[in-house]
């Protein structure tokens, strides 16, 4: 399957995540350039983290409003699969792809350690490779993650199995809202976390529990 | 040329840690009974029109657009 990965000014994460998707899927992706208009065709569009735009006015606030946002977008309205991580995820709800807001830490600080996620939802295209309920460990970095949305439209999406991880045995970092750390969008194609999987893929890493992630929307899980 | 000044606040319910820790910095301080600190963010801007109708659409959809975020924030516009 192939695969792209977006690279705009203070994102600096899109190294891990090429070298991620390049192990996962045994070819590299392509890098699409925040003034490009037109996305090549792709099984999935990866937004990686880092700080994009220096995170002004707010997180992702700047990128997605970019003209490559509309280009994926409209990928995304056909059923492309898009993932977002950190800063890809805060870029994906400011866009409106993915519903709720994220907030500065409870905390006020930025947390950079390792977390517990329960894969809530082991239904979709981004979480085959998991059981349903299986706590796996995941690094995360970032000073905006506190996950917002307003209870109704929470509700409703517990009900489509929108929340898709949710932070674990008591490590949640930013104070989300349900101890929220993954959420898809109602068509199930486009996935928002803050927790950094790529970072956590083979043995030099200290383990392999964000494999999963990219095996299932590569559609690479082994038998 | 207009002056605007646009208003962002966070909408009621939305918790704002940054203002709940000016809260308690304004108590160490030994200001006494403040409440409800809520931080928000203030923009001036100019535009080149004098038609003050047309300026105040304008700042309704630079809000809607890229200002605020209408999921957790409120905006005011100010025309000077």
């Amino acid at each position: 399957m192939k695969s792209a990965v977006l690279q705009l000014p203070g994102l600096n994460r899109d190294r891990d995540m090429i070298a991620a998707l390049t192990r996962i899927s045994g070819q590299a992706p392509v890098t699409v350039w925040q003034t490009e208009t037109e996305i090549p065709d792709v099984d999935l569009i990866v937004i990686p983290g880092g700080f994009s735009y220096g995170d002004y006015l707010r997180c992702g606030a700047i990128a997605a409003r970019m003209p490559v946002m509309q280009a994926v977008r409209e990928k995304a309205a056909k059923g492309v699969k898009v993932l977002g991580v950190c800063n890809g995820f805060q870029i994906l709800v400011e866009a409106g792809m993915l519903p709720g807001a994220l907030m500065r830490n409870a905390s006020l600080k930025f947390v950079c350690k390792e977390v517990k996620l329960e894969v809530v939802n082991a239904d979709t295209d981004f979480t085959r490779a998991y059981a349903e309920g299986q706590i796996i460990r995941c690094p995360v970095a970032h000073h905006d993650g506190n996950y917002f949305v307003e209870d109704e439209t929470l509700k409703a999406m517990q009900d489509r199995g929108q929340v898709v991880f949710r932070y674990a045995e008591g490590t949640n970092p930013n104070g989300s809202m349900l101890d929220i750390a993954g959420v898809v969008n109602e068509a199930g194609n486009v996935l928002g976390m803050m927790p950094h999987p790529e970072n956590l893929i083979e043995a030099a890493h200290g383990g392999t529990d964000g494999r999963g992630i990219f095996a299932s929307a590569l559609d690479v899980i082994a038998a | 040329m207009i002056k605007a000044r646009v208003t962002v606040t966070l909408k009621n319910g939305v918790l704002d840690p940054q203002g709940k820790a000016i809260e308690g910095a304004l108590g160490s301080l030994g200001f006494e009974g403040v409440h409800q600190v809520r931080q928000g963010k203030v923009f001036d801007l100019e535009l080149d029109t004098s038609d003050r109708a047309k300026a105040e659409d304008e700042l309704k959809a630079m809000c809607e657009k890229l200002l605020a975020n209408t999921v957790i924030e409120n905006y005011s516009i100010a025309l000077l």
